[in-house]
């Protein structure tokens, strides 16, 4: 069983209408002073977005899960990262702990504009996995130059 | 797929260690641990995602076995922040062993985030023999 879960995400969608828009503000307004830890309560793998003129930048807290364990899709505008952590495999010994969790998982966040499938990329490195998700051309921000008439 | 990967594994806090003296500025977390013991070693697993094989110090001071370790953040100037779930800090986490260890024979590997520090039992006092001859 593979259980999908939809994070809460929080990035303010386009198109909204004034007071939808100021909904979504208060609730990150509210996110903003109960600090980072309390905003995604029991849904694994954490994960900082950011984001700049070119590309989106996911970062997971990944530890110990093996490459071939770890899956990442991209369907439309969702983005999902999914696998399984295995408990490592000891012969005859005695647990004095066992705090760190095993299992599955499988997360899916919304991201709020298009995206280009050329250029994404995703690299594992010391536990941390971070996807770089380029914007499409037409969701990118531009200037257009004012001439006089 | 078996029942004990089927289960979907629920995120935690990374819990604020209380009344560490760090020197590092951020904040101090516990990192979640697996301890197993067999008959010749005892292992520790913790889990430090983002910290480099590098920052991670292992110290036995008598029997208090102390782990640290620190992760960089990452993001890079000129990014805006859209959602931010986890920080970047150190890792620490401090235990006391029951058991005699071989100190020279500690080993301590980071892997994918995740430290595996083994802890050799040190040979206890074999009983001695003594060998009885007869006297001529």
């Amino acid at each position: 069983m593979l259980v999908r879960r939809l994070g809460p995400s929080r990035l303010r969608p386009t198109g909204l209408g004034d007071l939808d828009r100021m909904r979504y503000d208060m609730l990150r307004l509210f996110d903003t002073l109960a600090g980072p830890e309390e905003r995604s309560r029991g849904v694994f793998p954490a994960m900082n977005v950011t984001q700049d003129a070119d590309n989106f930048y996911i970062r997971c807290e990944l530890p110990g899960v093996r490459l071939d364990d770890l899956e990442v899709g991209v369907v439309h505008r969702t983005v999902t990262v999914s696998g399984k952590r295995e408990a490592p495999e000891e012969e005859g010994v005695s647990y004095h702990r066992k705090e760190r969790a095993s299992g599955s998982f499988s997360r899916s966040v919304v991201l709020p504009s298009a995206l280009e499938a050329d250029g994404m990329d995703a690299v594992y490195e010391h536990g941390v996995l971070t996807i770089t998700l380029p914007l499409a051309e037409a969701a990118k921000p531009r200037q257009i130059a004012v001439k006089s008439a | 797929m078996n029942e004990e990967s089927s289960r979907a594994i629920e995120m935690r806090e990374k819990g604020d260690l209380e009344a560490s003296e760090g020197t590092r500025p951020g904040p101090v977390f516990t990192p979640p641990v697996d301890i197993f013991e067999s008959a010749d070693a005892i292992t520790v697993l913790a889990d430090m995602p983002g910290v480099q094989p590098e920052h991670v110090t292992v110290d036995l001071n008598e029997d208090v076995l102390t782990i640290t370790g620190y992760c960089e953040d990452g993001e890079e100037e000129g990014r805006v922040r859209v959602v931010q779930e986890y920080r970047c800090g150190t890792f620490q986490r401090r235990f006391t062993l029951s058991e005699l260890v071989d100190q020279a024979g500690i080993k301590a590997t980071v892997t994918d985030g995740v430290l595996r520090l083994e802890l050799p039992k040190a040979d206890r006092a074999r009983p001695a023999r003594i060998e009885v001859r007869a006297g001529a």
